[in-house]
């Protein structure tokens, strides 16, 4: 199994974001008084400072809205993953997530910006918590 | 136009080496003060305000005060990754306006290269934190962050890594002019230390797609110094002033439905050029954070020298070489081929202030304006701008 980093807590903003992925859902939150979509996770609304924000559950399908293989790299973790696609997605609720792209042949080639994309739950060797990545769907 | 002589880079110092085995950042930094004091003509009792962005073991707003044995009236600890440096030239633009410094400092050192430090391909440190939470597990290194704002821009406007590959071409062809850039190249074991072509980069291994290694810094050792003066201090200095006409700063970061190939520079670079009273076309000498091509690029077309997305014609144009008509990039061979410990910013500074005094290797006759522009922390992700437009006296 992969070995990347876990998330640390205790750590306030992102605790419910994480227990949601150890369950299989991916959360984001929406603000009550602007109706902003609010992510990554704050107690505030990202957009007008509210504290009236409310979780929900995406559907984990998506976009990519840009990428990039990394060919090198020295970061514990990754250095025996070979090339790996690094992106930006954004999902349908409209949030943007920074996330990898996996389950490619060859990610020079396979991977384009538009492609559309649904997570999946990697468990990972080094910890409880599960990683939310994408697949092309 | 109305523009305004408020304060003036009196003194600059460039550390020499860009590998200083032995070397303590904090030695580099005041090494560096020294020879910038002595370039100015001015004393280390002379100084009032220090300017820093952290750098250096034990130092930062306390440390260095302490180090250096200074009192200042001023401390300013503006620490924003690589552009703090042009924080740094508009917060003593503004304090020396005010009226609360007359000699005002900022030092930078680094031993980056000599520590083996993967600045490019390392990823984010540990810890415990909102956004470490959200990214770190996603193996994404310094590099991929920019990587995917290249990768954007090819798509949206048809940006080519040949046009790209042009910024690096004559940055090189800058740093081959300049001889500490040259010995620089040389230090770290170039594989080429020579002149390069379009072809060269486009041959060069990609680091992270679509970056090629030939688009990306080097990661040496260095640091340097620079003095800012008030009117009353630059007319009894050993050279001519530079004066600092305007300045501007903004950040940005990943937002929902954002434009990741629009950088701080489209917030940063309006106020600076509003308060100079001077419009991108009247600019000789543009010293941008070549961090990466790509910084450059998205940098160039938000300062306002030409449209979102069309930096590639206006590359094919003919500007960016010294001898060449038009806008001349980096004549120092910037961080691409002269300097990147970590944080350029202040090299940005130093070369326009060489520029505007007729002092570059690369010298572009009669250069009266220059933009020094910094791009800190990551491209594509969360990062600072800082724009500084200077004078010729």
């Amino acid at each position: 199994m992969p070995n990347r980093p876990q998330p640390h807590f205790p750590e306030a903003d992102t605790k419910h974001y994480w227990d949601g992925v150890k369950a299989g859902e991916l959360r984001y939150q929406t603000c009550d008084a602007c109706s902003k979509v609010n992510f990554t996770p704050t107690a505030h609304c990202q957009s007008c400072g509210s504290n009236a924000l409310s979780w929900h559950v995406s559907k984990g399908e998506g976009s990519v809205y840009t990428y990039s293989v990394v060919r090198q790299n020295r970061i514990p973790g990754f250095v025996e993953l070979g090339a790996y696609a690094v992106a930006y997605v954004d999902l349908d609720e409209g949030f943007r997530m920074l996330t990898n792209v996996v389950g490619t042949a060859n990610p020079t080639t396979d991977i384009s910006i538009g492609q559309r994309v649904r997570v999946e739950y990697e468990q990972q060797d080094s910890g409880e918590y599960p990683i939310p990545v994408f697949r092309p769907i | 136009m109305t523009q305004e002589r408020k304060a003036a880079i009196a003194g600059i110092h460039e550390f020499p080496l860009r590998v200083a085995p032995g070397v303590s950042a904090m030695q580099i930094k005041a090494a560096s003060l020294k020879a910038a004091l002595n370039d100015a003509g001015l004393d280390w009792k002379d100084i009032d305000g220090l300017y820093d962005a952290g750098d250096g073991e034990g130092g930062g707003g306390l440390g260095l005060a302490a180090y250096l044995g200074l009192r200042p009236r001023v401390i300013d600890t503006t620490q924003v990754g690589g552009s703090s440096y042009e924080f740094h030239a508009a917060h003593a633009l503004r304090d020396i306006a005010a009226g609360r410094v007359n000699v005002a400092i900022t030092t930078y050192g680094s031993t980056a290269a000599s520590n083996r430090i993967p600045i490019g391909t390392g990823g984010r440190g540990g810890g415990q934190s909102w956004s470490a939470n959200m990214e770190g597990p996603y193996g994404s290194t310094l590099i991929s962050n920019y990587a995917m704002v290249k990768q954007r821009h090819m798509f949206e406007y048809g940006t080519t890594t040949e046009q790209l590959a042009e910024i690096s071409v004559a940055t090189r062809k800058h740093a081959m002019r300049n001889p500490e850039a040259v010995k620089a190249m040389t230090d770290l074991q170039f594989v080429k230390v020579d002149e390069i072509t379009v072809e060269d980069v486009l041959e060069s291994r990609i680091v992270a797609d679509p970056l090629h290694l030939l688009e990306c810094c080097m990661v040496s050792d260095g640091g340097g110094a620079c003095v800012f003066v008030s009117p009353e201090v630059a007319r009894n200095i050993k050279k001519k002033p530079v004066w600092i006409l305007g300045t501007g700063e903004a950040t940005k970061y990943r937002e929902n439905g954002g434009d990741i190939t629009t950088s701080a520079a489209a917030q940063s670079g309006p106020p600076a050029f509003a308060q100079a009273g001077v419009s991108p076309a009247e600019i000789d000498i543009a010293m941008i954070y070549d961090s990466f091509t790509i910084t450059v690029a998205t940098c160039l077309e938000d300062l306002g020298f030409c449209k979102k997305g069309e930096i590639g014609q206006f590359i094919g144009d003919g500007h960016l070489a010294f001898d060449k008509p038009g806008l001349t990039l980096n004549t120092d061979g910037g961080g691409l081929s002269s300097n990147h410990p970590g944080m350029r910013g202040l090299f940005l500074l130093l070369e326009a202030t060489r520029q505007l005094r007729g002092e570059s290797t690369s010298q572009v006759p009669g250069a009266k304006l220059a933009v020094a522009h910094g791009n800190g922390g990551l491209l594509g992700g969360t990062h600072t701008g800082g724009t500084v437009i200077l004078a010729a006296d």
